[in-house]
């Protein structure tokens, strides 16, 4: 099999374990639709920064619950044979791959509830979609390596949660950023450099975890 | 002889800068006024944080490597060096942040990305803790370690750049030194600069001998008992 045939393979195989539980699906959007309520119970009104925060923060820690369980869901066992017969670069990349696309459907759901419950005008649909979708993806792949990290420390929530929050602030500013031009419907031209910054980090990351996974699953 | 003369160099550039810093003389700028002196320390400070952390992400990849404890060992008391030296970076920031900008501690991309990575690095001495077994420390926590330099260098370097910063260099402003040292600060800069992170590499060495130390130290209790 070669790389991408080894990938395609795992990610289906994710999805399809996904799709026979719907644990994970399921049990995030009842924690980001709560948490929604909460903000809007508490809030009731907000000006577009806070709502702007709000919204990301709700994000972020729905993805770090949903993609802590990554490395833990399935047995050590289970590892130990795809680590036999798979190139470890295909196991990450397939579980980024994964993770985004997962927190794509997350985040956009999330947006969706959002935006009805806690009404907000915004100037730039589209640009606010492109930040929302780049988000899940930066949060996959920054989330991915720490918690194949943190998996290997046994005593998991906190140390995934030290370990990810410093890393992925400089993502969080820009999208915060990006959003709050969409928000404001500045012209697409002003957000090229936060775009290219995002875009930029997230190359670097997957390239590195990329280099450092093949150390990381060998016990 | 041969392995000290650096550490006698470091010890006469830092010397003379202080001397000099203090002594010589500096442009007469609105608001800066004598603060300018502070460039001598404050930014140098930054430099040693910097090369130290360079150093530890160099060894911790020669770790991945080499599997030898002593990179190991090299990478952490680099890092635990590097965060003395950010404690200081920001202490005399933060006094000449009080005196020139009013705040010791303004809303600035460039404080908050440096504190920041401060908290990274304390994540990898905590996820160091974390870890009981010896060879998966050191080789987690290097992997951790590589993992979060890009990240360090994008919210020290890049991100004070894009957004509007009080610091010179970035947000638009000018570096400091195109507009603001005359030729007689521009050597003594540079003097203190490479004296500070010569004697950043010399506390970081001593504390890996220490170390080293300590480890034989328990090895010996160890096959003793």
């Amino acid at each position: 099999m070669n790389f991408l045939e080894q990938v395609k393979i795992l990610v289906i195989k994710d999805i399809m374990l996904e799709w026979r539980s719907k644990a994970a699906f399921n049990s995030i959007l009842l924690y980001v639709v709560s948490t929604v309520f909460v903000c809007y119970q508490a809030f009731k009104t907000v000006d577009t920064l806070v709502w702007n925060a709000l919204f990301w923060i709700i994000l972020l820690f729905a993805s770090i619950t949903a993609i802590a369980r990554g490395f833990t869901q399935e047995t050590q066992h289970r590892y130990l044979y795809y680590y036999s017969i798979l190139n470890p670069r295909a196991l990450v990349i397939s579980k980024i791959v994964y993770n985004a696309l997962l927190m794509i459907l997350i985040s956009l759901t999330a947006f969706v509830v959002y935006g009805t419950i806690f009404r907000n005008p915004i100037g730039d649909l589209f640009l606010y979609f492109i930040a929302v979708s780049l988000g899940a993806i930066s949060f996959s792949s920054v989330f991915t390596m720490v918690s194949g990290i943190s998996a290997k420390t046994g005593s998991n929530s906190t140390i995934m949660a030290i370990l990810s929050f410093p890393v992925i602030i400089p993502l969080l500013i820009m999208l915060i950023k990006l959003s709050q031009h969409a928000i404001q419907g500045l012209e697409r031209a002003a957000s090229s450099s936060e775009l290219f910054v995002l875009i930029a980090i997230n190359v670097i990351t997957i390239a590195i975890s990329l280099l450092l996974f093949p150390y990381l699953w060998r016990d | 002889m041969r392995k000290t003369w650096w550490k006698i160099l470091a010890v006469i550039m830092v010397g003379s800068s202080v001397i000099a810093g203090l002594l010589g003389p500096v442009p007469e700028l609105p608001i800066l006024n004598e603060t300018i002196r502070n460039v001598y320390y404050h930014v140098p400070m930054w430099f040693a944080m910097i090369f130290l952390y360079l150093i530890s992400v160099i060894y911790s990849i020669k770790y991945l490597g080499s599997s030898d404890k002593k990179h190991d060992l090299i990478a952490v008391e680099a890092v635990n060096t590097g965060i003395l030296f950010c404690g200081l970076g920001l202490l005399t920031g933060m006094l000449w942040g009080y005196i020139t900008w009013g705040d010791p501690w303004p809303n600035d991309p460039k404080l908050n990305g440096s504190a920041i990575a401060t908290l990274m690095y304390l994540a990898y001495l905590v996820l160091r803790n974390a870890l009981e077994e010896e060879q998966k420390r050191a080789k987690i926590s290097a992997i951790y370690n590589i993992f979060a330099f890009p990240v360090m260098i994008v919210l020290i370097y890049i991100l004070p750049k894009l957004t509007d910063s009080l610091h010179p260099g970035s947000g638009g402003n000018s570096t400091i030194g195109s507009l603001d040292m005359d030729n007689y600060m521009r050597p003594v800069f540079y003097t203190a600069a490479i004296g500070w992170i010569l004697i950043g590499v010399w506390i970081g060495t001593m504390r890996y001998r220490i170390r080293l130390i300590e480890e034989q130290d328990d090895n010996f209790d160890n096959s003793a008992t």
